[in-house]
């Protein structure tokens, strides 16, 4: 069976309302997980112990099983106590949660490259806490890692098909419908490799030109 | 069993599929990483378009969709392969593209004395690689490894959304008789956690092993 070129133009219409979809997807649940990552790392560090302890366990929990479990256990487990999100919305809460565990990381890397000496004159200078944070050490730390957070925004756009799995139209449900319309799978699935393909490529190129900013620098 | 542990011989089925999955990705991953990495480094200009193409295609695409377009699209083509074997083969392929970069990367940093001594010695480029350089790399290669294989782990339950009843599936299923959600997938996600935790495990031990001598 050889590829359809008519009917590839036919639902490309369609594959691209649902691009949009996990597109929105995308910056929503990145958004999610740069705030609550800050959250994780800034907690790390918190001067009460058991409190960063307990941190440090629930990153490594939700870091080390799969996403496609939490998103059930949100859709699914969620409802039982009450909370009804729509499936977009528990699909941006799953990503954001998930990929805050990769940024908490990320920003322990920037937090950790401010030099130990900016801590002290800032706790010499009498200043509070909260204000250390805000304008001694993140103004510092975050600069220099924003290349690495731009590779989980391309690797969480990569995980949203995921999202298909709790009924989301986004890319790839609509591609899985329309082939199961047809019973064509082969021009659907294809043009959405292309699609990730192409926006993957592009970005990566983009990031490989930020981080030879900030190496300068 | 009281609950929720009364759910776990079905979930243990399940973790066996997973369990094999992440084996059989493994070996089909570490040969890619190892094949495409060397051959990046390759002299030969073909080697390494073919190298380069084989990444960018595996990191540019999303698993899931490479997934799916293995087992619903490339039968048109004329290749039918089981669920098992489908999800053997593209994450191992898969995670294979993102190991290919850590051999090139751990390649590259032994120093380049170490090649120049070994043709002082008059070794032939194959003995170079494999007593010398290669040996030598695995330390750099280990961490970044263990990391991937969680990943390989992780992405064995998007299989279930091709019907290979591994670990996830069977806690949908178990989830569709007994709607005991909260319960089944608290204990699918410790079971996963465990199981990351091994990989850890061995990966440690790995690492102290080949800190011997250093």
């Amino acid at each position: 069976m050889v590829f359809d070129w008519q009917y590839a133009l036919d639902i490309l219409p369609d594959l691209l309302r649902g691009f949009w979809v996990t597109i929105q997807a995308t910056f929503w649940g990145m958004t999610a997980a740069l705030i609550l990552g800050l959250a994780w790392a800034i907690l790390r560090r918190s001067a009460i112990r058991i409190m960063a302890t307990i941190t440090a366990w629930v990153v490594e929990f939700i870091r080390s099983t799969p996403l496609l479990v939490q998103l059930y256990f949100l859709f699914f487990v969620l409802p039982e106590f009450g909370v009804t999100l729509s499936p977009f919305l528990t699909g941006v809460v799953g990503l954001g949660l998930h990929y805050s565990t990769y940024t908490s990381e990320v920003y322990r890397a920037g937090i950790e490259g401010v030099p130990e000496g900016q801590w002290e004159a800032a706790i010499a200078l009498n200043m509070s806490r909260f204000h250390i944070w805000k304008a001694i050490i993140l103004p510092q730390a975050i600069p220099p890692v924003i290349p690495a957070l731009g590779n989980y925004l391309i690797a969480m756009f990569k995980d949203t098909p995921l999202l298909a799995a709790i009924t989301v139209m986004e890319l790839l449900q609509t591609a899985k419908l329309s082939g199961a319309e047809t019973f064509r799978y082969l021009e659907p699935l294809t043009l959405v490799g292309l699609l990730f393909l192409v926006i993957s490529l592009l970005s990566s190129r983009l990031i490989r030109k930020l981080e030879a900013r900030f190496a300068q620098t | 069993m009281p609950p929720p542990l009364d759910l776990l011989p079905p979930l243990l089925s399940g973790l066996a599929v997973t369990a094999g999955l992440t084996v059989g990705g493994t070996i089909v991953a570490a040969v890619a990483a190892f094949t495409a990495g060397l051959a990046q480094l390759s002299r030969r200009w073909y080697l390494r378009i073919i190298s380069i193409v084989y990444i960018d295609l595996f990191r540019g695409t999303s698993a899931l969709v490479q997934l799916f377009w293995a087992y619903f699209a490339l039968p048109m083509l004329g290749v039918e392969l089981s669920a098992m074997a489908t999800g053997i083969w593209v994450l191992g392929l898969n995670i294979g593209a993102y190991g290919a970069e850590v051999v090139r990367g751990a390649i590259q940093a032994v120093p380049q004395e170490q090649r120049e001594a070994a043709i002082a010695l008059n070794f032939t480029p194959r003995q170079t690689l494999w007593r010398i350089i290669i040996p030598q790399a695995i330390p750099a290669m280990l961490p970044p490894f263990g990391n991937l294989l969680i990943e390989l782990l992780k992405s064995t339950a998007l299989v279930s959304m091709i019907t290979l009843s591994e670990l996830t599936f069977q806690g949908q299923m178990l989830r569709a008789s007994t709607l005991r959600s909260a319960e089944i997938f608290a204990l699918v996600l410790v079971l996963y956690f465990l199981l990351a935790q091994i990989i850890a495990f061995i990966i440690r031990r790995l690492e102290r092993k080949f800190a011997v001598g250093r």
